[in-house]
């Protein structure tokens, strides 16, 4: 058997091994943001800064040939979108929980049904029936056409069923006493208690959000509504079709603006993003 | 069915199905992205435990491992894909020249194997970070008077591992196993369509990148609605299979 020294240094390269693999490409997405689109052309990849950085990114920022609308544009439009998508799925799936455990109505059973089947038809399953819905009722180029049909799954519904119903029903008796209403007992007392996993699934919607790629693809025809994911897509193929000069930097420095706010959150709010993670998928 | 503009539409019963299942292009897209799904799931999660694994044993550092491997869970698909795409670009030339120097006669926009194996790279390194956050939140469950216990009876680190740890890991690797498989057949969109398009030749479209593709760029609209129907089909099976095991985890 091998001494524990060597096998913690064993550990230490797997993991510095494993930590460059998923750091390097985007150290060198940023390095070579840094340099002119002549020296990436002639010399490839860069892993140190260079000069150009600044003018880089203004040109992202302030518009520039290859991108059809300017940088903060894009970034402003992903941003409602993580956004709204966040804030919209946790109200659905709030309120929708709410009623299917403290209420009983007509057609509870078939409706809880529904929902539950809206967790078979993920949005690649849907999206020409979506599409003609939303085509049909104007809403293309908008953003609610681009939040809506997003919104529509139970993923969130089921985990606040789950957790409602661990919620002692005492609670409910006792707020009841001191005349608390639905609404009261729903605001004043189920919010709070869910304040750590309201955060957590806020944290994690608003990645799932921004990152969102297929749907807005196909939604948003108007270059006034690009996210900055559909951007990169668009760098992409100006980059494909050869012709001028690959403006390489804009591409690389696009993908950095693009990462860096859903990874700043994940990072900053790292904890309660795990929890939030392992506990709603479970 | 509908004609070339969309001006009447015919109703065909279930030829669009038999349509659809008769294509050798289609056979084909279910092949590789069954294929495909294997392979990104097989990777992502042998390599994940393997890094959980180790970063749940040292004792410095392990924070700074954690926040370093997690982060590409929030890397949008399409970023990871232009990026690895620029890598392998013969445009940009490093790797391509590198992996070309090795002898091997490398371009993933030409060789249907080249793109596959791109492609499954950067899936792979994608969804690395995620399957990451669930081992080791599954290793840091097992009790430590467990992991004494078998310190006690069984000395040997890997045999452990196999015997002890492993086991208690089953029911997190099952999970990992139905949401790797989800990611591999729809979250990867964004990824082949930045890299390879489907190409070269079809070599690397998978089931929604066909919907996609026949659907809005190929104006097949119940050709693509059917290849839905069926996509769906795997769905509810991928879904049953995994309320099964949500049950069955009660009792474990």
């Amino acid at each position: 058997m091998s001494k524990p020294w060597t096998r913690t240094v064993i550990r230490h390269g797997i993991l510095i091994m494993g930590t460059l693999i998923m750091v390097l490409p985007l150290w060198i997405a940023l390095m070579s943001s840094t340099h002119t689109p002549e020296t990436l052309f002639k010399e490839g990849l860069q892993f140190f800064p260079g000069g150009f950085g600044w003018e880089t990114y203004k040109a992202i920022l302030g518009g520039n040939d290859d991108l059809s609308t300017p940088a903060w544009r894009m970034l402003w439009n992903s941003l409602v979108l993580g956004l709204g998508f966040a804030i919209g799925k946790i109200i659905i799936s709030t309120i929708a929980a709410y009623a299917l455990v403290y209420f009983r109505f007509p057609l509870a059973t078939p409706l809880f049904w529904m929902i539950f089947a809206t967790l078979l038809l993920p949005l690649e399953v849907r999206i020409i029936p979506s599409y003609e819905v939303v085509a049909q009722l104007e809403l293309l180029n908008s953003y609610a056409g681009l939040i809506i049909p997003l919104i529509a799954s139970a993923t969130g519904t089921f985990f606040f069923r789950q957790f409602y119903r661990s919620v002692p029903g005492e609670l409910m008796e006792a707020a009841r006493m001191d005349g608390a209403g639905p609404v009261r007992f729903f605001i004043d007392i189920l919010l709070p208690l869910s304040s750590t996993m309201l955060a957590a699934i806020f944290i994690i919607m608003f990645v799932v959000g921004w990152n969102q790629y297929l749907w807005p693809l196909l939604m948003t025809t108007d270059t006034d509504y690009y996210t900055v994911v559909i951007g990169i897509r668009q760098m992409f193929q100006t980059i494909n079709e050869g012709g001028d000069l690959p403006q390489f930097n804009i591409a690389f420095g696009l993908t950095i603006l693009a990462t860096i706010p859903p990874v700043l959150v994940v990072v900053i709010f790292q904890r309660m993003f795990i929890k939030g993670l392992v506990e709603t998928e479970k | 069915m509908e004609d070339a503009f969309g001006l009447s539409s015919e109703f065909v019963g279930l030829r669009n199905f038999t349509d659809v299942l008769e294509d050798p292009e289609y056979v084909s897209t279910v092949l590789f992205t069954l294929f495909f799904s294997a392979l990104v799931t097989f990777f992502s999660l042998s390599l994940a435990l393997l890094l959980a694994v180790q970063v749940n044993e040292v004792l410095t550092g392990a924070g700074v491992y954690k926040t370093f491997l997690m982060w590409a869970y929030a890397i949008a698909p399409p970023a990871a894909g232009l990026v690895g795409s620029l890598l392998f670009s013969p445009l940009m030339g490093d790797l391509y020249n590198g992996i070309n120097a090795l002898g091997f006669d490398f371009n993933h926009t030409r060789d249907g194997s080249d793109a596959i194996f791109v492609v499954v790279l950067i899936s792979v390194w994608k969804q690395l970070s995620i399957n990451f956050i669930f081992f080791l939140s599954g290793l840091q469950g097992i009790p430590a008077s467990v992991q004494e216990a078998a310190r006690i009876d069984c000395p040997g680190s890997i045999k452990r591992f196999w015997t002890v740890t492993f086991p208690l890991l089953a029911p997190t690797t099952f999970f990992l196993l139905v949401i790797n498989t989800t990611y591999a057949f729809f979250e990867t969109f964004g990824v082949i369509d930045l890299t390879t398009r489907g190409g070269p030749a079809g070599s690397t479209t998978t089931l929604v990148y066909k919907i996609y593709q026949d659907g809005f760029l190929g104006a097949d609209l119940g050709g693509s609605a059917a290849q839905s129907v069926i996509l769906m089909l795997f769905v509810i099976c991928l879904t049953i299979i995994q309320f099964r095991y949500v049950d069955k985890k009660v009792h474990y």
